[in-house]
C-alpha cells in the first residue's frame, strides 16, 4: 500500500470518468447511461449555481436543523482515560441521521431536472425516511425499494415511510437486503428512465453518484472542523466513523484528507468476527465490479456477490465506496472493523454514560473509539460521527440482548 | 463526451490482431441467403444442471437456432427480470461458475462447428476471472462474441477493446435511450451484430410495441453495416414473426427459460421433458421467423 505514489491532494478525485485510482467508474446498462450523463451535467450546473446553494443552506438550517453540534463527550471521556472524546450530532438532524444531508441535495436536484418520481433504496431505512421525507415535502411521488428481510427488522422506520407517503416495496429476489434493494431500484430506473430520479444513498452507485453524494455530505467535515476550531482553536487529531457504502464516513474525513496531521479511521462492520459472516469489504474483499462502480466486494472465486452479514442493516453491504477503495489502497485511512457485539456494548456504554441512544451503524465507531482512546494522551482530540439515533434500532437490541441473558 | 472516444482503435490498427472468427458473419449471410431474419436463442448455463443445459444448447440449432446465446450466471443481474434471475441462481446453487461454462462451450464446439456461441452476462465474474486469461480461454473454447450488459462504451477499455484484439467479437445492446448524438458511440467498436433491447425495460417483462421495431432498426443501421437483432419481449412464433419483419434477427430468452422451468421438478432438477420443452418452443419460434420471406440483399 505505501508502494503506491501519493498525490499532492487527496481532495481531487475523481477524474472525469468517475475514477478514483482504478476504482469507481460506469459500469452501467446502457439504457441508463444517457441518464447518468444527464445527471452528471445537471449536477454541474447547480454545483456552479448560487441559487442551489442558496436552496441548500436555507433548507438545512430551517428544515434539517444545521449545523448539528459538536458535542464534548466528558463523561464517556473521563470512563476511557485518554482522548478528549468530541461527538459530531449528526442523529440530531432531521429524521434522525446523516442521511438528509445528501437527500436534500438530490432532490432540489430532481426538482431542477423536471423528475416527478423519485426512487431510492435503503437499508437501514434511514435513507428510505430521509428519501420519504423529502418527497413529501416537495410533492414528489416516492418509492422505496428494500430488502424483505430488512423490512421485517426495521419496521418502525417502514410505517415512517407509510406515514410519509411513500410506497415501501419489499425486495424478495436475492438476500432481500440492502444489495438487492439495490439491483431492483436499478430495474426500476431502466424500466423508467425518462421521468424517474434514482436518489442513491451512499456513495456508491455510477459516477457522478460517489463524488456527489459526498459533496452534499462534506457539510459534516466542514462544520467540525469550524466548531473544532472555536472549542479548542486547532484542527482535531483523529477521526473515526462507521462504513456499510461509507457516506457519513466521506463526509466527515474529506475536508481533513490534506491535514496530514488528522488520523482517519474507518470502521467495518465485522458482524460475527472477520472470519465467520461479516460485511468488510475492505478487510475481507478485494476488487470487482458491482452496482455500476468497481470497489472492493465480498465475492466467492469466481466474482460471485458473498452475503454479508452485520446486525446492524445499514452495514449489511457487500462493498463500499470506490472513494474508500482508494483512500484504503493509498493509506492515507485506516480501516478496521467491529464486531455485532462489540457494537452493542458500545450502544450500552455510550447510552448510560451520555444519554444519547446511538444507533447500532455509529455504534460500530464508538466501540473502536473504545479501543483507540484509551491508548491515547490526554490532549489528543478525537471526534466521532455519531451519524444516526438508535430509536430505530430498540427492538432488535432488546431482542439481542433478552437472547443473551436468557 | 469526446473523452468516451479516447482509445477507440482505428481498423486500420488491428491489421496484426488475430482474426474474428467468421462464424457469426457467414451464419448471417446464410439467413440473408435464404430471404429470412436469423433467430437467435439465450439459455442460461448450468440451469438446472450442467449436463441438461449443454444438451438443451446442443439442441438448440437442430430446433432452428441459428445462433446460441450462453448466459454466464451472476448472483446480482440488475438489468434482468426475473425469469433469468432464477435461472442464474439455479445454476449457481449447483456449481456453475466461468471455467464451467467455458468447458461446456467446448463440448459443445466439439460437434457444432457451424453455430456461433456468444457469451451474454454481467462483467464481474470475467474481472474475476482475469480478463486475458479469460478472452484467451474463451476464443479456445469456440466463442464467437460476448454480450456484456453492465460494459458502455464509456467502459470500453475494460473488455471491449481487449475483446476485438483476442478476435471475439462484442457485441453492443443499443436501446430506445440512445439516441443518434450517442449512437456512434455505442456502435464504434461493435461487432459480429448488433443487439437492439425493443423496451426500456429488463428482460422478459414487457412486449414490446412490434410496430416501431422496424423504425427503430432503421434508424440504427443508418450509423452501421452490421446486422441487427431485436429481444427483449419476444415470447412466441407470431411475436417472432412480428420481429423478423423489421430485423435481421430475433432474440428469445425468457420464453424459454420459462419453458424449461415449467418442467423442473419441485426441488429445481430436470426431467426428462425438460429438453423437449425448449426445443418445442423454439421450432415454433423457427417457423415463426421463417415465416416472413424478406428480399435477398443486394
Amino acid at each position: 500500500m505505501s508502494a503506491q505514489a501519493q498525490p499532492n491532494s487527496f481532495r481531487t478525485g475523481p477524474d472525469e470518468r468517475g475514477h478514483f485510482g482504478q476504482f469507481g467508474g460506469r459500469f452501467v446498462a446502457e439504457t441508463l447511461m444517457p441518464n447518468i450523463l444527464e445527471l452528471e451535467k445537471a449536477y454541474e450546473e447547480a454545483k456552479n449555481d448560487p441559487a442551489f446553494h442558496a436552496d441548500m443552506e436555507y433548507f438545512s438550517k430551517h428544515y434539517i436543523g444545521r449545523p448539528s453540534p459538536l458535542y464534548f463527550a466528558e463523561r464517556m471521556t473521563d470512563h476511557l482515560g485518554g482522548a478528549k472524546i468530541y461527538f459530531k450530532r449528526e442523529e440530531l438532524n432531521h429524521t434522525g441521521a446523516h442521511k438528509v444531508n445528501n437527500v436534500l441535495g438530490q432532490i432540489l436536484l430532481a426538482r431542477r431536472m423536471g423528475k416527478k418520481r423519485i426512487i431510492a433504496e435503503t437499508g437501514a431505512g434511514q435513507h428510505g425516511v430521509a428519501t420519504a421525507t423529502l418527497c413529501a415535502r416537495f410533492g414528489l411521488e416516492c418509492i422505496v425499494y428494500m430488502g424483505a428481510v430488512d423490512v421485517e427488522r426495521q419496521k418502525p422506520n417502514v410505517f415512517r415511510m407509510n406515514m410519509l407517503g411513500a410506497k415501501v416495496v419489499p425486495v424478495q429476489s436475492g438476500t432481500r437486503t440492502l444489495k438487492d434493494a439495490m439491483n431492483e431500484a436499478l430495474r426500476d430506473w431502466v424500466t423508467n428512465v425518462a421521468d424517474t430520479f434514482y436518489c442513491i444513498g451512499t456513495v456508491a452507485g455510477p459516477h457522478p453518484y460517489p463524488a456527489m453524494v459526498r459533496d452534499f455530505q462534506c457539510v459534516i467535515g466542514e462544520e467540525t472542523r469550524k466548531q473544532m476550531m472555536e472549542a479548542e482553536g486547532r484542527l482535531p487529531d483523529s477521526l473515526v466513523a462507521c462504513i456499510g457504502g461509507g457516506s457519513n464516513a466521506i463526509g466527515l474525513f474529506h475536508p481533513f484528507l490534506d491535514d496530514k496531521g488528522v488520523e482517519i479511521y474507518g470502521v467495518e462492520a465485522a458482524g460475527h468476527g472477520l472470519d465467520k459472516l461479516h460485511a468488510a469489504s475492505l478487510t475481507g474483499g478485494r476488487p470487482g465490479v458491482l452496482h455500476g462502480n468497481r470497489t472492493y466486494l465480498l465475492m466467492d472465486h469466481d466474482g460471485q456477490i458473498n452475503d454479508a452479514h452485520s446486525i446492524s442493516a445499514g452495514l449489511d453491504y457487500p462493498g463500499i465506496g470506490p472513494e474508500h477503495a482508494w483512500l484504503h489502497e493509498m493509506g492515507r485511512v485506516t480501516y478496521i472493523s467491529a464486531t455485532d457485539d462489540e457494537a452493542l456494548e458500545a450502544f450500552q456504554l455510550c447510552s448510560r454514560l451520555e444519554g444519547i441512544l446511538p444507533a447500532l451503524e455509529p455504534s460500530h465507531a464508538l466501540a473502536k473509539v473504545m479501543e483507540l482512546a484509551p491508548q491515547k494522551p490526554k490532549d489528543h482530540l478525537m471526534v466521532v460521527n455519531i451519524s444516526g439515533r438508535g430509536d430505530k434500532d430498540l427492538f432488535q437490541i432488546a431482542e439481542h440482548l433478552g437472547n443473551k441473558i436468557a | 463526451m469526446a473523452l468516451a472516444l479516447n482509445g477507440f482503435i482505428p481498423t486500420s490498427s488491428r491489421a496484426k490482431d488475430p482474426p474474428m472468427t467468421k462464424r457469426i458473419e457467414a451464419r448471417f449471410e446464410q439467413c440473408r441467403a435464404e430471404g429470412r431474419a436469423a433467430l437467435v436463442t439465450y439459455v442460461m448455463a448450468g440451469d438446472p444442471d450442467p449436463e441438461t443445459s449443454l444438451e438443451i444448447l446442443k439442441s438448440l440449432p437442430k430446433a432452428g437456432a441459428d445462433i446460441v446465446e450462453f448466459g454466464l450466471p451472476f448472483t446480482d443481474p440488475m438489468a434482468d427480470g426475473p425469469a433469468i434471475q432464477a435461472a442464474g441462481l439455479r445454476a449457481l446453487k449447483v456449481g456453475q461458475d466461468t471455467a464451467r461454462t467455458l468447458d461446456l462451450v467446448r463440448r459443445f464446439r466439439a460437434e457444432d462447428q457451424g453455430t456461433p456461441v456468444i457469451l451474454m452476462g454481467y462483467f464481474n465474474p470475467i474481472f474475476v476471472y482475469g480478463v486475458d486469461r479469460f478472452l484467451a480461454d474463451a476464443k479456445e473454447a469456440g466463442v464467437d462474441g460476448l454480450i456484456v450488459v453492465d460494459l458502455p462504451p464509456e467502459e470500453d477499455d475494460e473488455l471491449c477493446l481487449p475483446a476485438l484484439k483476442a478476435g471475439l467479437a462484442f457485441i453492443r445492446l443499443a436501446t430506445p435511450t440512445t439516441d443518434d448524438k450517442r449512437l456512434p458511440a455505442v456502435l464504434a467498436n461493435t461487432a459480429g451484430f448488433v443487439y437492439y433491447v425493443s423496451i426500456t425495460g429488463i428482460t422478459g417483462a414487457a412486449t414490446p410495441d412490434f410496430g416501431k421495431v422496424a423504425s427503430a432498426v432503421e434508424r440504427i443501421k443508418q450509423h452501421t453495416r452490421l446486422p441487427v437483432v431485436v429481444g427483449f419481449g419476444v415470447k412466441s412464433g407470431a411475436h417472432a414473426a412480428a420481429v423478423a419483419e423489421g430485423a435481421d434477427g430475433v432474440v428469445v430468452g425468457s420464453a424459454l427459460i420459462d419453458a424449461l422451468k415449467g418442467t423442473l421438478d419441485d426441488q429445481g432438477r430436470a426431467t426428462s421433458r425438460s429438453v423437449e420443452a425448449v426445443t418445442t418452443l423454439v421450432k415454433e419460434l423457427s417457423e415463426g421467423v421463417r415465416s416472413v420471406t424478406k428480399r435477398a440483399a443486394a
